[in-house]
């Protein structure tokens, strides 16, 4: 990672956190924080892309604004989080693509792949696209089986490898090695975060909008990412029902295919909505305004996504079909090309973080000596030196009096 | 909506903890309530902002406390540390009450972390607050409002009119306008006067000027002085702050915790004049960083610099300001303003005496000087390995004993000994009761919250009755 303003204020942050240590029990972050003295460039990488953004580090600090140290980790880290992703993307100027204008990119593309589609069905055959077309085989009368299979194969293929891409730039960046990516208790422990969002507030929810506690913002990205991994099983099992037995879309309503795919579609539209209501009736402060438009960008096309496909659902047996299919094909596409340019690429650095997480702190063959909470009271790494014990009682006030004899002695 | 034209049944005069404990618990006897906080709402909170855990009497393992911690040895707890300037009634019944707060904290929203391993030293006897003693000041505000507690920010209480015992108004600045207001009760949680610099010069002369107050710049004492100069009884002697030496460029106030600095005893420490004043190694740190806040307050502009050398950078907890840095001891002296010459002969004299023996930072190890007045008695190893590095220390004042004298019930008591009708406090303003002097980790939160708790219950009846 190269060092930016955004890495420098980042690191100033953290430099003041690591002397407070109050925050220790609210997410990875800070433990992670605590096994390091100096921060790299790759560790605050590391450390922007493990935090999860709930917030309760700013509502909790004594140091936020106004105060003149100004400590806003969750901003400071949401500012440097979207450095991180043009830095790891590959091929690295399509990021740039992205950054200031990233809706009407996502909703231009959308369109001019569905445009692209209409233009070709139009040209092939006019009657076709605005025919009604039901059973079997419906949807190919419309957009052939090999053209949607090309296109899908290439742009999923295309997109796997630019993301594996920016994981392998963020895994060497952040000091990873090749082989620690085979270790089993790791990589299961981070799977288990990725799908519990376990740092999302934990078992107390987070400060989604205010300094009041909620689990709104984790239920509401369950719902997206569940929704969207069931879209993609949903296209999954309909390829196997396609390649193995010959049944082709469209499927029944109560047929697993649609079944999923609708439960996802849902699941996205109300994720999304939902993401979006917290995003935008949320305390300003700990937030990056000006990166409103990406994450928007993303949550919208993934919205429209999800509505297109609903919508050809409702509308598959009429004639309208084939339009609704060009636009949702047209946005599937979308989303995935632009996937590793998109806010879609913080659930990859995220999860690489969680295992770099969970290797950090699976036991070294001598165990570290473990790190010592600050006490109210000056928490000193030499805490534990002092083994006498409650020393950090033995004070004595400032005063003008004769020593205090329970001082220490 | 907050009215000060209404005659609310309690007024709750601050807005940290023991305010908090006292307005929610008020308002849960049924009173109407309001909390006028002097400050904005983003520091609201006073010296509870800064704190981070609650000391708690416990006979079996809970949740967030590992082991027991009986109320005996709580006490002695309190006792060593105090030298016995304590009131054993009121320290036992805070201590016993203890054992019943943390359900009553977590039923108002406050979140505790989990005892995080048995190896640390504090997990047994101290609830920890889950990210600190703000995120704790949030719970209580939204479970005040959400109760119905009217709160008014910008508002300073800076009098209480008090005849025969009871109080009749209080004078408050709300917003910089002036305003009087009435309550049939009012609880006095306003703190100490640690953040009144002209206050501390009564003591401390033109010193106090340069010392550092780590905490909240509202702990004015103006209500402690109010009510001391109308006749009530005090408590704690007024001379006395807790204070340590913290890093000498922090904020003026409210630089808490981060300020700290660890490095004393691996480093020299001088003086202006380049001169060392005490031994740096007497004791583990724990047990002696709150005497060199009146160490530096003793020295010549009450500043002092706690110089290492390269071998030592990394034996103590970062702190918030980098050291300041320089390849010889003669560039070190020239920025930090001292007398290169001076400062040289100290570290020469101070490395010529070093005894070599075996550095150990676990023990009180053999590592001394000998032939050198002040002596260095433990981690002493010669100052020679640069990049050299040091930290400028000030006094840090944390906060200061003198108090209103009250009894069980949290009524303020007067000179002839009889308590006020209709005035009770909590916090730090009465903590002085029960911690005369020194410092136990958590014990101010344990005050706080118990009298809290008794002052708003005690109003409320008051008000009722």
């Amino acid at each position: 990672m190269r060092t930016t303003e955004a890495l420098e204020d980042a690191r100033r942050a953290l430099e003041i956190c690591n002397a407070c240590r109050y925050c220790e029990g609210f997410c990875a972050v800070f433990p992670a924080m605590e096994k390091r003295r100096a921060f790299s460039n790759g560790d605050l990488s590391y450390l922007a892309n493990l935090c999860h953004n709930c917030r309760g580090c700013y509502h909790a600090c004594q140091y936020a604004p106004p105060h003149e140290f100004g400590i806003n980790l969750p901003k400071s880290f949401a500012e440097l989080r979207v450095e991180t992703y043009e830095e790891y993307a590959w091929p690295r100027p399509m990021a740039r693509l992205l950054r200031r204008n990233g809706l009407v990119v996502s909703i231009v593309t959308a369109l001019a792949l569905a445009g692209v589609l209409l233009g070709a069905m139009l040209l092939q055959a006019p009657d076709l696209l605005y025919g009604t077309h039901t059973g079997p085989g419906a949807f190919y009368a419309v957009v052939p089986h090999s053209v949607m299979v090309a296109l899908g194969s290439v742009t999923f293929l295309f997109v796997l490898f630019a993301l594996g891409m920016g994981f392998a730039n963020f895994w060497r960046d952040t000091g990873g090695r090749a082989a620690e990516l085979t270790r089993g208790r790791p990589l299961r422990q981070a799977l288990s975060d990725v799908l519990t969002l376990r740092h999302l507030g934990g078992q107390h929810g987070c400060n989604d909008r205010d300094e009041t506690f909620s689990t709104a913002r984790r239920r509401f990205h369950h719902a997206l990412f569940y929704g969207f991994f069931a879209c993609f099983a949903s296209t999954g099992v309909a390829t196997l029902y396609h390649v193995l037995f010959g049944w082709e879309a469209p499927y029944g309503l109560f047929s697993l295919p649609v079944l999923l795919g609708t439960f996802g579609g849902l699941g996205i539209a109300v994720g999304t909505a939902g993401m979006l209501w917290l995003k935008l009736t949320g305390d300003q402060v700990p937030t990056a305004k000006r990166l409103m438009g990406t994450e928007v960008a993303f949550l919208a096309l993934l919205a429209l996504t999800a509505v297109s496909g609903l919508l050809l659902l409702a509308l598959r047996s009429t004639g309208a079909m084939g339009i609704a299919l060009a636009v949702h094909l047209g946005f599937v596409l979308s989303l995935f090309l632009l996937m590793p340019y998109s806010k879609f690429v913080h659930g990859v650095y995220r999860a690489a973080a969680l295992l770099r997480y969970a290797l950090e702190r699976e036991p070294a063959p001598t165990p570290a000596p473990v790190a010592v909470p600050a006490a109210a009271e000056p928490p000193i790494d030499i805490v534990r030196l002092a083994r006498a014990r409650s020393a950090e009682e033995n004070t004595q006030p400032l005063g003008r009096s004769t020593p205090n004899p329970a001082a220490g002695d | 909506m907050a009215d000060l034209t209404k005659t609310y049944d309690v007024l709750v005069i601050g807005g940290g903890n023991a305010a908090l404990c006292a307005a929610i618990s008020a308002r849960r006897a049924g009173a109407s309530v309001l909390v006028l906080e002097h400050a904005p709402r983003e520091f609201r909170g006073g010296n509870s902002r800064h704190t981070r855990n609650l000391r708690a009497m416990h006979t079996a393992p809970t949740s967030v406390l590992t082991e027991a911690y009986r109320e005996d040895e709580y006490w002695e707890d309190l006792l060593r540390v105090t030298g016995g300037n304590t009131d054993e009634t009121l320290a036992r019944m805070t201590i016993r009450a203890t054992a019943e707060v943390l359900p009553w904290m977590e039923e108002c929203g406050v979140r505790f972390q989990p005892s995080l391993s048995g190896t640390l030293s504090l997990s047994r006897t101290n609830a920890f607050f889950l990210g600190g003693g703000k995120a704790l000041v949030n719970a209580y505000y939204v479970t005040a409002e959400r109760l119905g507690v009217d709160v008014l920010y910008d508002s300073e209480v800076t009098a209480l009119e008090l005849a025969d015992g009871v109080v009749r108004s209080a004078t408050v600045t709300c917003r910089g306008f002036p305003a009087t207001v009435r309550a049939k009760a009012v609880v006095a949680s306003s703190g100490g006067f640690q953040a009144n610099i002209g206050w501390l010069k009564r003591y401390w002369g033109e010193a106090a000027d340069n010392f550092i107050i780590r905490g909240t710049p509202y702990a004015k004492g103006r209500i402690l002085d109010s009510l001391l100069a109308q006749g009530v009884q005090q408590a704690g002697d007024p001379t006395q702050c807790h204070a340590v030496a913290i890093d000498a460029r922090s904020p003026k106030f409210d630089g808490g915790i981060v300020t700290r600095l660890d490095c004393v005893p691996f480093s020299i420490v001088v003086n202006r004049n380049a001169q060392r004043f005490y031994d740096e190694g007497e004791d583990f740190w724990p047990k002696r960083y709150a005497i060199w806040g009146r160490l530096v307050a003793q020295q010549p502009g009450q500043i002092a610099y706690s110089i290492i050398d390269s071998k030592a950078v990394e034996l103590f907890m970062p702190s918030v300001f980098p050291p300041v840095k320089a390849g010889s001891i003669e560039e070190l002296a020239g920025k930090l303003t001292l007398d290169p010459a001076a400062l040289e002969r100290t570290v020469n004299e101070y490395n010529a005496a070093v005894r070599s023996g075996t550095f150990d930072t676990t023990t009180l190890d053999d590592c001394r000087t000998d032939g050198i007045t002040p002596p260095k008695t433990h981690w002493a190893r010669p100052i020679d390995i640069a990049p050299f590095y040091a930290y400028p220390l000030r006094p840090g004042i944390t906060f200061t004993y003198l108090g209103v004298k009250i009894d069980e019930r949290a009524r303020v008591l007067m000179q002839d000994g009889r308590p006020a009708k209709n005035l009770f406090a909590a916090g730090e303003i009465m903590a002085g009761n029960i911690l005369g002097r020194g410092y136990l980790a958590g014990f101010g939160m344990a005050i706080g919250t118990v009298f809290g708790r008794i002052a708003g219950k005690e109003a409320a009846t008051y008000a009722y009755h």
